[in-house]
């Protein structure tokens, strides 16, 4: 398959698969990432700093984001065609027969047992996200315990998480903040 | 033809200034169709945006997708569709092209390393408050820390864990229907 060809289907999965909005396309991306190997996971975040930031449903952001450093302006168009190709599908098909589907007993049983799974998946994300950027990797086998913890990052993860928890700040202002911070500190 | 680009146009305007999507695209839907063009119902509305959320996809972009639909089948669904991720896909594009130059100077280098770990901060503020949303039974629970284990240490897709839970919500709500039939006529002997 070309790469236009396997950027489709594997948007196409997480189009299908994105259940409840938001950060659920989180887990899938980040599958790609260890699969594909098509960006770091430093992009990755970056990619979610910027999807934040900019006008649009993160996941469709996100699609154009990765599908463009993967494949330029058309991998960017493909990805985002991919995302949102099998929800037109299925609600074209809903429209048309059944109307009333959302309120039927096991379409609600299946959604509300499908949530806490979605928040545990992208958990699972910020697990491992929190120990790529806030423990230095490596430090254990040199057997220097007092150097596992990237002291200057955890600060700064303190911070802006009381400020985004919290205080409720508005994150696009917290990325700001932290951008400066990073500046500032040469993180 | 008009008709459809006027979809597009409408969706595209209400694509460029929703941040965050969701509902958060809700009010801006609400003023630039149901009150200004009368395109829909106020009703019509609340019921996308739900179905919206029980449907896969991007709940926003689920919601442009109805709305489309009502007013001129497939092709409206479509262009509502094209509409909504217009801008997201000019914006986003010019940005990594951007980005791209941008990335060998220290300070943005400096910058990102800072958003980085305010990101990881957010994700986690999400975590908390989905689970705090979501968790409400021990059923909840476990498939909260299933989901959790099972890419954390296991290394399992995501696929399997939705479908996983989606069967255990089905059998629930089986089982729960099926507890509420056996029950009916028990109630109908102690009224007597």
């Amino acid at each position: 398959m070309t790469i236009y060809g396997t950027l489709f289907y594997e948007f196409m999965k997480i189009g299908l698969f994105t259940i409840g909005g938001g950060l659920a396309a989180l887990p899938f991306l980040q599958k790609l990432v260890d699969r594909y190997g098509w960006i770091t996971a430093d992009q990755l975040l970056d990619m979610i700093a910027i999807s934040e930031s900019t006008p649009g449903p993160i996941g469709i952001n996100a699609a154009t984001y990765m599908g463009y450093e993967i494949a330029g302006v058309w991998g960017g168009i493909i990805a985002t065609l991919g995302v949102v190709t099998p929800s037109v599908i299925i609600i074209v098909l809903l429209a048309q027969t059944l109307k009333n589907y959302g309120d039927h007993p096991l379409v609600q049983g299946g959604f509300s047992a499908i949530r806490p799974a979605v928040a545990g998946l992208i958990g699972s994300v910020a697990i491992q996200m929190g120990r790529h950027e806030l423990l230095h990797s490596g430090s254990w086998a040199d057997g220097n315990v007092f150097d596992v913890f990237n002291l200057s990052a955890l600060g700064v993860f303190a911070v802006v998480f009381v400020l985004i928890h919290r205080l409720k700040w508005h994150p696009v202002v917290c990325l700001a903040g932290a951008a400066l911070m990073g500046i500032v500190f040469r993180l | 033809m008009r008709e459809l680009w006027r979809i597009f146009w409408a969706f595209a305007r209400i694509g460029s200034v929703t941040f965050g999507g969701g509902y958060a695209m809700l009010p801006i839907v609400q003023r630039e169709l149901v009150e200004k063009r009368g395109w829909t119902s106020q009703e019509n509305l609340l019921n996308y945006f739900a179905l919206g959320q029980s449907v896969p996809g991007v709940i926003a972009v689920n919601a442009a997708t109805f709305i489309g639909h009502e007013r001129r089948g497939v092709p409206g669904a479509i262009a509502a569709t094209f509409g909504v991720v217009f801008p997201s896909v000019v914006v986003i594009t010019i940005i990594a092209a951007f980005l791209q130059r941008f990335q060998e100077f220290a300070a943005v280098q400096h910058a990102f390393a800072g958003i980085r770990i305010a990101v990881v901060a957010l994700i986690a503020s999400v975590v908390l408050n989905l689970g705090r949303q979501t968790v409400k039974n021990a059923a909840s629970a476990v498939l909260f820390i299933g989901a959790l284990g099972a890419i954390g240490f296991f290394d399992v897709s995501p696929i399997w864990v939705i479908v996983i839970a989606a069967a255990v919500g089905v059998v629930q709500a089986l089982r729960s229907s099926a507890q509420l039939a056996k029950r009916a006529p028990q109630k109908e002997n102690s009224s007597e």
